[in-house]
């Protein structure tokens, strides 16, 4: 069973030089990436329940020994992520099949958004499965290479403004990474993750303590914690929609998965949890406020987007098993909820022709269905009940009280603070461009592609099951965090003799 | 057996990243890009002192003992190759900058600055009323949409 794990990686990468050589051919094209990233899902859910029932599934990647080969590990955290994920990059890539998107423009040389969609998701789904730091590293070079592309498609001067801006950002995250990754084995002689979790307990604290700092300035700048979280409304927007929406959805959350996957498996304990704390609630306080001043849906989508990924590090800083499984439940959630509105202002912007407000009015009866998607998603982000970002918001509330002392219980009222005003940018949106009467500005445009929709609807419907498969979920991510808190199943999966 | 590592190297290391990061807190993307390849090339030697010094690791060739460690080599070459790629590409949207207004220099976000300019008048960003059409709202007919800058100036 276990020889499926490389299969969400390989399959996307097989898809994508296969696209590339049928760069001639849209149709060809887009039933050959449909159809990896379906089986990709279907591969992602075989895992999970495989991971479920049996616990980590380990490959090593042609035969070599773990400490020394690259190692895949498909534990309950990585399935879970891989399931989402998969989810998700396949419903936005019928999204921007049906907004045409995909096709060959006529300024593009080549049909390119298939082959690097597809490397893209080989990345994420590599950076979700790696076993060692090297090869997490290479994961996140393989989505960021991608994404570069992805992110000035079609080389116009605001794209290339916004694009120079994010690829520079990132170039220097990555270069961080790497001398962290350079440190780590010149100080351990390893980089395979369940080997250095012994390793790295022999080391001096300081030298730990800097080590896990390095990494984490890293990850930071990926995950858009602040203060390194300037560059991400600065350069989202202005790609294409379903571009944005996998963003917004999956690029930062692998930075959130890579913190969560170091934090407890190396650096164990409370070390950098206060720190990890305060940046949570700064990240919290300060991505909202940015997005009550900002006029442009989609920039204010981005602001609540770094937003909230101050919730997902307040559960990782919190340290307890309670924290990580509210942190890794927002994940799943967040991943859903932020992509869908994303792709929801993507049907705003084709419907009316513009995402700002100041230009919007009366969606509510131009695109009565839009309209729907939207006060549905919103609500859900801002965490009404019963909707999922209700009920992950209450599970890290709950454990912030739990842990009890008074830098949780600050964040506790931080994190309620911003939900309340999520809930007000999400009302002023939908006052504003749904609910006041039309401007004369918007004009009447064709309907909207059937498969723009429908991909939407069922993201939408993904986020509401949340709410209803909630039970079980929460089942799933205590198990998972449980594993992750104890690192013995991980250690002993990968190196049956045991690490040193 | 930790020759390779000595003083000189780290020196050398540093000075390639200092200089690297000077360069990338420039405007200029040609700059920024020369920036990128230091740093690489510094991590780079960086990641290579990190494992032991020796003989060619081929086994046959050398004594097992004396063998420098092949790992960092290998994780090298794949960090060499991501660098090569990202300059390119850095090189590919420099190029692309210079085509489109001129010359290569990253321009200030215009939105924040719109944003400042507001909070400066004390406007709203939005009216936020309502039910209210926007060509009711003097203010708002008299602040269309700040039009998108194309390149520097």
């Amino acid at each position: 069973m276990s020889t499926l794990v490389p299969l969400p990686v390989v399959l996307p990468l097989l898809g994508a030089a296969l696209t590339l050589l049928l760069a001639g051919r849209p149709q060809t094209q887009r039933t050959v990436s449909v159809g990896c990233l379906s089986i990709s899902l279907t591969v992602a859910v075989v895992l999970l329940v495989q991971a479920y029932r049996q616990g980590p599934l380990v490959v090593q990647i042609g035969g070599w020994p773990a400490p020394v080969g690259i190692v895949l590990v498909a534990d309950q955290l990585a399935a879970l992520m891989l399931v989402v994920s998969s989810a998700v990059t396949l419903c936005v890539l019928l999204y921007s099949i049906g907004q045409g998107q995909a096709e060959t423009g006529e300024r593009s040389p080549v049909a390119i958004f298939h082959p690097t969609y597809l490397v893209l998701t080989a990345g994420v789904c590599n950076a979700f499965l790696a076993g060692d730091l090297f090869n997490l590293f290479v994961g996140f070079e393989m989505l960021l290479a991608a994404s570069f592309v992805l992110i000035t498609l079609n080389g116009t001067a605001l794209r290339i403004r916004t694009g120079s801006t994010y690829v520079v950002v990132n170039v220097l995250a990555s270069m961080i990474f790497l001398i962290s990754v350079g440190l780590v084995y010149a100080a351990t002689g390893t980089l395979n993750l369940a080997q250095l979790t012994a390793r790295l307990d022999a080391l001096p604290d300081g030298v730990r303590l800097s080590l896990q700092l390095m990494l984490l300035v890293a990850f930071g700048i990926k995950a858009a914690v602040f203060p390194l979280s300037a560059w991400l409304p600065d350069s989202y927007p202005t790609a294409p929609a379903p571009v944005t929406a996998v963003f917004a959805g999956l690029l930062t959350k692998v930075g959130v998965y890579a913190i969560i996957r170091t934090q407890t498996l190396l650096f164990p304990g409370q070390q950098a949890g206060e720190l990890l704390m305060v940046a949570a609630g700064l990240t919290m306080l300060v991505g909202i406020l940015g997005a009550v001043a900002q006029s442009d849906i989609k920039r204010l989508l981005s602001f609540t987007l770094v937003s909230h990924i101050g919730y997902m590090i307040f559960g990782v800083g919190l340290s307890t098993v309670a924290g990580l499984v509210g942190a890794i439940f927002y994940v799943v959630h967040h991943i859903t909820i932020q992509t869908t509105l994303f792709l929801i202002s993507g049907l705003v912007e084709q419907r009316a022709g513009s995402t700002d407000l100041r230009r919007l009015g009366g969606l509510s009866r131009l695109a009565p269905m839009v309209g729907v998607l939207f006060f549905v998603s919103a609500m859900n982000l801002a965490g009404i009940p019963p909707f999922s970002g209700f009920l992950g918001k209450l599970g890290l509330l709950q454990a912030g009280v739990a842990a009890g002392g008074p830098l949780p219980w600050t964040l506790v009222a931080v994190g309620t603070v911003t939900s309340l005003l999520t809930l007000y940018v999400a009302s002023r949106v939908w006052n504003i461009a749904f609910w006041r009467s039309p401007c004369e500005t918007v004009a009447p445009t064709a309907p909207l592609p059937a498969l723009m929709v429908g991909a939407t609807v069922a993201l939408v419907a993904l986020g509401v099951a949340l709410t209803f498969v909630a039970g079980p979920l929460f089942e799933f991510t205590g198990r998972a965090a449980e594993d992750l808190i104890e690192r013995t199943p991980y250690v002993r999966a990968v190196l049956p003799g045991g690490a040193s | 057996m930790r020759a390779g590592a000595n003083l000189v190297s780290f020196v050398t290391i540093g000075v390639l990243v200092g200089c690297g990061v000077t360069l990338l807190l420039e405007r200029s993307l040609s700059r920024v890009l020369l920036g990128v390849i230091l740093i690489g090339n510094g991590v780079n030697l960086l990641i290579v002192f990190g494992g032991r010094s020796g003989a060619a690791p081929v086994v046959g060739a050398s004594d097992e003992a004396a063998m420098s460690d092949a790992l960092p080599q290998a994780m090298v070459l794949t960090a060499i190759v991501i660098t090569f790629g990202f300059t390119a590409f850095l090189l590919a949207i420099s190029y692309r900058s210079w085509y489109l207004s001129g010359d290569d220099e990253v321009p200030d976000d215009v939105e924040d600055r719109e944003i400042v300019r507001r909070a400066a008048q004390r406007e709203m960003s939005v009216a936020d009323l309502a039910g209210e059409p926007p060509t009711a709202d003097p203010q708002q007919v008299d602040a269309p949409a700040p039009p998108r800058e194309e390149g520097p100036g």
